[in-house]
């Protein structure tokens, strides 16, 4: 920016900080300068959220939160509604690609030890954020009002049924009737549409506010504001703007050409991003013989279903998604990147990988005695990576970590 | 005040006492906002018992009846499948006796029926509340089977009487919802039986 001690821009400064604030974010953020591939996917998270506002916000302008009309309504934006369709596979596709990214994103986390310390509060709103999506999408699901959004939110729900005294009292004030219904659609909407999203976007800002606290992590683990040079400035840091934003804008152009190819060619992926029972009308009367949920619950579902005691089954799910949350702690490790760290944490990374993927395809097939024996095996692999983290990270053979970070 | 000087334990029971009676009031208006996400007075309306006409349901025949926006069958069984019942093995039932599943008096017995011959059951899986779908064949499954119930979603199995099996997993019998008699072809579902 152009010289901000006098002028216009000084006299926004003193009464709104902006420019101030894009320095501080944007303009004299230093990152380290050795950002990988695996660094495309926060700022990709980003992008995929506006866009989901952006064409939510499109789509409530035509649909209509009612048992009655609410599937017609998404078919009615399909046919008739000029670029309904477009708009209506950009949402859909952007949920499962928002999962795509946040995955990647929360790997990268995991292989770099972003979390460890002092970024324990970056790793936790993120998990948050996590866990607020999958909400999100959960109730998202629901709306198009197709069988597999009926089943699949009657199966969901009743999960809080197996929590001892209270559960059915807790269902039956979720579903605010005796079984998914119009209440249950309606309110789902309004939770889809108002309240997770403000509760996101607030988790997103102190997620970056808590990262540009400590500045990034990077592939080596290296805290670069060790060294500084003269100026002050990290003598491994960049700025992120223009660096970093031009990096960003790139990697969004080549996402944004893969995104575009899904949304044009198959934007259903065979099934797994846009279910076939889904194109049936919601019925109460008729369960469709497979119920399956969409990919990124998959893992978790498997877990579920793999623990034979219905109230268990559920304990085990949310522990699942629990022991993500627990990462920082439970990596005792004194390196953070995997770079430095020895065979023991690369195999349980490996593991860990085959597990949640595994179980990941489990949950979408039918069950059968031997998937379940599997799911069960891969069960208690993800739970070893997670509960066997303190010892292994502890005892295995690290590498010497450089001071400054490489590039290769 | 001629004394200025600060009095913090004067500060802290005020914050303290100010604080408590403010949480007070913000769980009471919490209240009706909690409140406003039960079932309304249009859906309890809604879940009103239903009557239903039995008279021409064929031996064999499973009819579904929509109560509470949930399917409750009504099972006319034969007489085989009612002595297939009895060969069921108790051993293989989690709840054979349904000490812990959920029906009323008049339908707490070996058939778990007010009349042996109709059996009247919520069609919801005990598991994650699918609708299960009848097999009625001898031998379908397995070599054992005696004709029962199948829930397509993650396997759960019950017998004719819809007790659950083990090795599935459901945790309960399908449950029997309040029903009955106004005469021998007229039922109605979400009224106890009054028994005399």
């Amino acid at each position: 920016m152009a010289n901000r001690s006098s002028g216009l821009a000084r006299w926004i400064d003193d009464r709104f900080p902006i420019f101030a604030w894009w320095d501080d974010h944007v303009g004299q953020y230093y990152a380290p300068k050795n950002f990988n591939f695996w660094y495309f996917f926060g700022s990709l998270a980003l992008a995929v959220l506006v866009l989901q506002i952006i064409t939510g916000i499109f789509l409530t302008m035509h649909y209509k939160p009612s048992e009655d009309l609410a599937f017609a309504s998404i078919e009615y934006i399909m046919r008739d509604v000029s670029w309904g369709w477009l708009i209506r596979y950009l949402h859909s596709t952007g949920a499962s690609m928002f999962f795509v990214v946040v995955y990647l994103h929360m790997f990268r986390g995991i292989i770099y030890g972003s979390g460890k310390g002092p970024r324990e509060l970056v790793w936790l709103f993120g998990m948050v954020i996590y866990v607020l999506l999958m909400a999100e999408a959960f109730m998202g699901y629901l709306l198009p009002w197709g069988q597999m959004s009926y089943w699949g939110a009657q199966v969901i729900i009743s999960l809080f049924g197996a929590i001892p005294i209270i559960g059915d009292g807790l269902s039956l004030w979720i579903r605010g009737d005796f079984a998914v219904g119009d209440p249950t659609l309606n309110r789902f909407f309004a939770l889809h549409v108002a309240a997770v999203p403000l509760l996101i976007i607030a988790l997103v800002f102190f997620h970056i506010i808590a990262l540009h606290e400590t500045g990034s992590n990077n592939p080596d683990g290296v805290e670069i504001k060790k060294k500084k040079g003269a100026d002050g400035k990290p003598l491994d840091g960049i700025p992120f703007h223009p660096y970093y934003t031009v990096k960003d804008i790139w990697g969004l152009s080549v996402f944004a050409m893969i995104f575009a190819a899904i949304v044009f060619f198959v934007p259903e992926m065979w099934g797994k991003f846009l279910e076939p029972d889904n194109f049936k009308p919601a019925d109460p009367m008729v369960t469709p013989p497979h119920i399956a949920p969409l990919w990124y619950f998959a893992p978790f579902y498997s877990i579920l279903r793999a623990v034979p005691d219905k109230f268990l089954g559920v304990v085990a799910m949310g522990a699942a998604i629990f022991m993500l949350f627990l990462v920082p702690w439970l990596d005792r490790s004194p390196v953070k990147s995997i770079r430095y760290r020895g065979i023991l944490n690369r195999v349980a990374l490996a593991i860990f990988v085959v597990s949640f993927i595994g179980l990941g395809y489990l949950g979408t097939r039918p069950v059968s005695d031997l998937y379940t024996l599997i799911a069960r095996v891969l069960s208690v692999l993800y739970f070893l990576f997670f509960l066997a983290m303190p010892i292994y990270t502890r005892i295995d053979r690290t590498k010497p970590v450089p001071d400054r970070v490489t590039t290769k | 005040m001629a004394n200025d000087a600060v009095d913090p334990a004067r500060r802290r029971l005020l914050a303290g006492t100010a604080g408590a009676l403010g949480g007070v009031g913000l769980a009471a208006t919490a209240v009706p906002f909690i409140s406003s996400m039960q079932p309304s007075a249009k859906a309890q309306a809604a879940g009103a018992p239903v009557e239903v006409d039995i008279g021409r349901l064929a031996p064999g025949e499973l009819m579904v009846v929509e109560w509470r926006r949930r399917p409750v069958w009504i099972l006319r069984r034969t007489q085989e499948e009612l002595d297939n019942l009895a060969k069921v093995s108790t051993d293989a039932l989690r709840d054979p006796e349904s000490a812990e599943s959920e029906q009323p008096p008049y339908a707490t017995n070996a058939q778990r029926s007010f009349k042996p011959e109709y059996l009247v059951l919520l069609g919801v899986c005990t598991h994650l509340g699918c609708s299960p779908q009848l097999r009625p064949q001898v031998g379908d499954l397995d070599a054992d089977w005696q004709g029962g119930f199948l829930c397509p979603c993650h396997g759960g199995r019950y017998d004719l009487a819809g007790r659950v099996y083990k090795g599935v997993p459901p945790p309960l019998n399908l449950p029997v919802p309040p029903h009955k008699y106004l005469t021998d072809t007229r039922l109605v579902i979400g009224e106890d039986q009054e028994t005399a």
